[in-house]
């Protein structure tokens, strides 16, 4: 605030100075707040307010029911501080409200949307934009309060009953007795030359300004009252209970159905899983073609491929499309177990990695077509099982494709048909 | 409305020996009255009663869920989006006729800002009711807001929704407080004219102490006019974010770049229109004839009218745009929206937008309070519609025919609707009742004898 308004709020807020032992005096002898007049017309009020400044009169105002148009000039206000207020928080508000989403979606945690930048202006001037407004706007409002001195629940012109007019239709103007240039006599003859429709002494405000003790009690036991949830809170930070949590919103958290593992009283053995009818088999369960389905022919590992699978070139090429998706992340392309699993596997260098198999080795290429199906189906090591996932007909395909991946690596020129030899210059 | 003139105790002139007390009067003793007319019990009953069935719904929402409303695939958005639209837009008129009039210097705006801005803070409210229970979770939406969590998540500011959350919370706060900075100076007038001390003491906490200083009412003029030049890109910034909720969509018919301003267009134009339909009761029922002037019904008939046609041209360029650009599902979007199963919404639309108002170039017609109450109903419900068609008939057809719908309402749907109305008309009515409905100080500023020889 500059100096010149915090000199002119003075006028307003010079309450709590306590007169002096010659301070002047209202009729009936209390100390005197200052001299009101009234006027009736906006015309009359900006005349006094001329009259008034040319005296030099500092710390005096007028009051009136709307703002008069050109009480500026004639009472002499210097211009209020509040738009460059203003446009602190509105600059304020700019960067807050470009750091925010800066920080949280371009450094903090960011998420890919769409391919969209993590930060671009573009994206981000609308919420840039409102804080902004928000902030200035609160700033508006707040610094005109706060510059003006509101709330102001008490003041000496409250006892004057005239001066209720002054949110209706009656126009004053109020010297204070702190003025410097007060005087008993000449401000009364100034104020009589104004031409006034009535003049009256206002007495100073005497009441206390502070709330009443009752009110602070209350404040301070509510307050503290309100520290119990919190400190409850921290009491019980990090510690361990035996209770089920508490759940204020259930969500969807409890639902009306039976989960496998648990009971369920309906049924005679009490549990909600249902166990399989003895002596039947599921519909499409049996699975009797061990050759097919386990890879085994009695107690052996198959060495030929089963009967119903076709070692053709359309299984070669199915084999080779399931292997490219589920089996080249780990062994990569070639089989050779460098894929890019592997590969950042080994650039972590954390020590636990246990390498993929290189599918071309002498051991793999000698394991008969069922041990390497049985592996598929139900992985090896850290090997994850694929049965779940790659039919049996596909993992007979992928086993063909790693059965060619291997002569592939030890191949030569002769073991490509004639025909398309030409094809591989 | 002749008949309902002989029971308002309002129309003798008011009090007063000067024109400011005589304004003065007129204003407050619509607050000071003990017993308001028959016609205000009335509305109140009902008002209330309207938003008790939506407590009611909202109750059963929260225990059911948002199933109990038609909202389902393919049209997800149903309804209550439909009328957080609707209400927002409606929102908009109060701070333009408060801002923008007044950086334009438009002295009429004196008779109507009160209530307009009072209405726009009420349909706000109404609007943000909306995404609050739509959520399915309602006690989640602070995750809306940027507040650390154990998650470490953060919103998605990229995306429009968030955008939403800014610019209808920011024009929510900086209407607030328009609407209250305005009325500082009219509640200390109340506190002065109180009789009983209770009275006294809520207004005069309402008015902080206002004493209408000349040295305060400087800075409170500097401060209503940087308000004002806050708020006038901001009224235009709410809706063009929240047709952005739509425009940067991939969907056709929602994919313009049209939208923003042809939203404002239509908020300024609904948002007229509900002032009008509030301001005819109002001003007759509390004798407010002489502040709201037949004049200023005039002048909002004329913007109605000047909005209206934008909005026109806005359907019409919509159906140029889609053939011009040439995109199939563009076209289809279109032709499907004008005869498609939903043909019956758009005309309704465009008959209550475009062609009615259109009735507003007769100087007879702007004359004639019957027929502007008639003519802004039918505007409101027209963008109503206009909202239900852009959101109904973009999603119900989109690229995949096998997934394509009908979307149907169900009762909660029209209760719900109904009572968004009970809210906003409550508020409205608990308005003119306790607050200052015209802004006393301001009318008085521009009043002739604050200028004049008087």
């Amino acid at each position: 605030m500059s100096d010149e308004e915090s000199k002119s709020e003075s006028a307003m807020d010079n309450t709590e100075d306590k007169p002096k032992s010659d301070a002047p005096t209202t009729a009936n002898g209390e100390p005197l707040h200052g001299v009101l007049a009234e006027y009736h017309t906006p015309k009359e009020l900006l005349a006094a307010a001329e009259k008034i400044r040319d005296a030099g009169y500092t710390v005096w105002d007028t009051y009136s029911p709307f703002p008069v148009h050109g009480i500026e000039k004639a009472q002499g206000i210097p211009w209020t501080i509040l738009p460059w207020l203003v446009f602190g928080a509105g600059c304020t508000g700019l960067t807050v409200g470009l750091g925010m989403q800066l920080w949280t979606n371009g450094v903090d945690y960011k998420y890919l949307i769409s391919g969209k930048p993590f930060f671009s202006i573009a994206a981000n001037i609308p919420i840039t934009f409102e804080i902004t407004v928000l902030f200035s706007a609160l700033t508006a409002f707040g610094g005109m309060l706060a510059l003006n001195r509101l709330p102001k629940p008490s003041h000496a012109l409250d006892h004057v009953e005239r001066f209720n007019r002054v949110t209706d239709d009656r126009f004053f103007a109020l010297i204070e007795a702190t003025d410097p240039k007060f005087d008993d006599t000449a401000t009364r003859t100034l104020i009589a030359e104004t031409s006034p429709h009535h003049v009256e002494d206002v007495p100073a405000d005497t009441r206390s300004e502070n709330l009443p003790k009752f009110f602070t009690y209350v404040a301070a036991f509510l307050a503290l009252t309100a520290l119990i949830p919190l400190g409850y809170a921290y009491s019980v930070r990090g510690t361990t209970s035996t209770q089920p949590r508490i759940h204020i919103v259930p969500d969807m958290d409890f639902q009306q159905k039976f989960k496998p593992q648990r009971g369920n009283p309906f049924f005679e053995d009490g549990r909600a899983m249902r166990p399989q009818i003895e002596g039947t088999v599921a519909s499409g369960d049996l699975q009797d073609d061990s050759h097919f389905y386990r890879g085994k022919v009695g107690k052996a590992w198959a060495r030929t491929f089963p009967s119903r699978f076709t070692p053709n070139e359309a299984a070669m090429q199915r084999g080779r499309e399931r292997y490219d998706i589920f089996c080249v992340p780990c062994h990569s392309v070639t089989g050779n177990g460098s894929g890019i699993v592997a590969q950042h596997a080994l650039e972590l260098a954390e020590g636990t990695w246990i390498p993929p198999t290189n599918l071309t080795l002498a051991n793999i290429k000698q394991q008969p077509v069922g041990e390497l199906y049985n592996t598929i189906t139900h992985g090896i090591r850290n090997m994850p099982a694929y049965g779940s996932q790659i039919d049996p007909e596909d993992r007979w395909a992928i086993v063909l494709y790693v059965r060619a991946l291997q002569r592939a690596q030890a191949g030569n020129v002769s073991h490509v048909p004639a025909a398309k030899r030409a094809g591989l210059k | 409305m002749a008949q309902i003139t002989h029971y308002s105790q309002w129309q003798d002139a008011p009090a007063g020996d000067n024109e400011f007390a005589k304004i003065t009067d007129a204003v407050v003793r619509v607050v000071e009255t003990p017993r308001p007319p028959p016609a205000w019990y009335m509305a109140f009953a009902l008002a209330l009663s309207w938003l008790g069935i939506l407590q009611l719904c909202i109750g059963f929402l929260f225990w059911e869920g948002i199933g109990i409303w038609g909202n389902m695939h393919p049209v997800a958005w149903g309804w209550p989006i439909v009328n957080f639209v609707f209400w927002v837009g409606i929102g908009h008129a109060g701070t333009l006729i408060s801002a923008v009039l007044f950086l334009f210097r438009q002295n009429w705006r004196t008779a109507i800002n009160r209530s307009a801005e009072a209405m726009t803070i009420f349909a706000v409210i109404c609007a943000l009711l909306f995404p609050g229970i739509h959520i399915g979770r309602p006690w989640l939406p602070y995750w809306m807001f940027p507040l650390p969590n154990q998650m470490d998540l953060w919103p998605q500011f990229r995306s429009p929704l968030a955008w939403d959350v800014f610019a209808v919370g920011t024009y929510f706060t900086v209407s607030l407080l328009f609407w209250y900075m305005g009325m500082i100076p009219d509640l200390a007038t109340i506190r002065n004219r109180a009789k009983s001390t209770l009275r006294r003491f809520i207004y005069g906490a309402l008015a902080m102490g206002w004493r209408g200083s000349s040295r305060q009412w400087h800075r409170y003029e500097r401060a209503y006019l940087i308000l004002a030049a806050l708020a006038t890109p901001l009224v235009l910034s709410v809706h063009s974010v929240v047709s952005f909720d739509f425009a940067t969509a991939q969907l056709p018919g929602w994919h313009t770049t049209i939208f923003p301003p042809y939203f404002v267009a239509g908020a300024i134009f609904s948002g007229f229109a509900m002032v009008v339909t509030l301001l005819i009761p109002a001003r007759q029922f509390f004798g407010l004839k002489g502040l709201i002037e037949m004049k200023h019904l005039d002048m909002m008939c004329r913007i109605i009218l000047a909005t209206g046609t934008i909005v026109g041209y806005a359907y019409a360029m919509e159906f140029f745009v889609a053939w011009y650009s040439g995109s199939h599902y563009e076209g289809f979007a279109f032709i499907n929206r004008a005869f498609g199963p939903y043909a019956w919404a758009y005309w309704t639309m465009v008959s209550c937008n475009v062609i009615f108002p259109q009735m507003f170039w007769f100087k007879k017609i702007r004359g004639n309070l019957w027929a502007m109450m008639l003519i802004c109903i039918v505007v409101n419900v027209g963008m109503w519609f206009e909202r239900f068609v852009i959101i109904a008939t973009s999603l119900h057809r989109d690229f995949l025919p096998s997934s394509w719908g009908y979307f149907i309402p169900t009762p909660f749907d029209f209760l719900v609707l109904m009572g968004s109305f009970g809210l906003f008309f409550t508020l409205f009515l608990l308005f003119c009742r306790f607050l200052p409905i015209v802004a006393i100080a301001e009318i008085k500023s521009v009043h002739p004898a604050a200028h004049g020889d008087h």
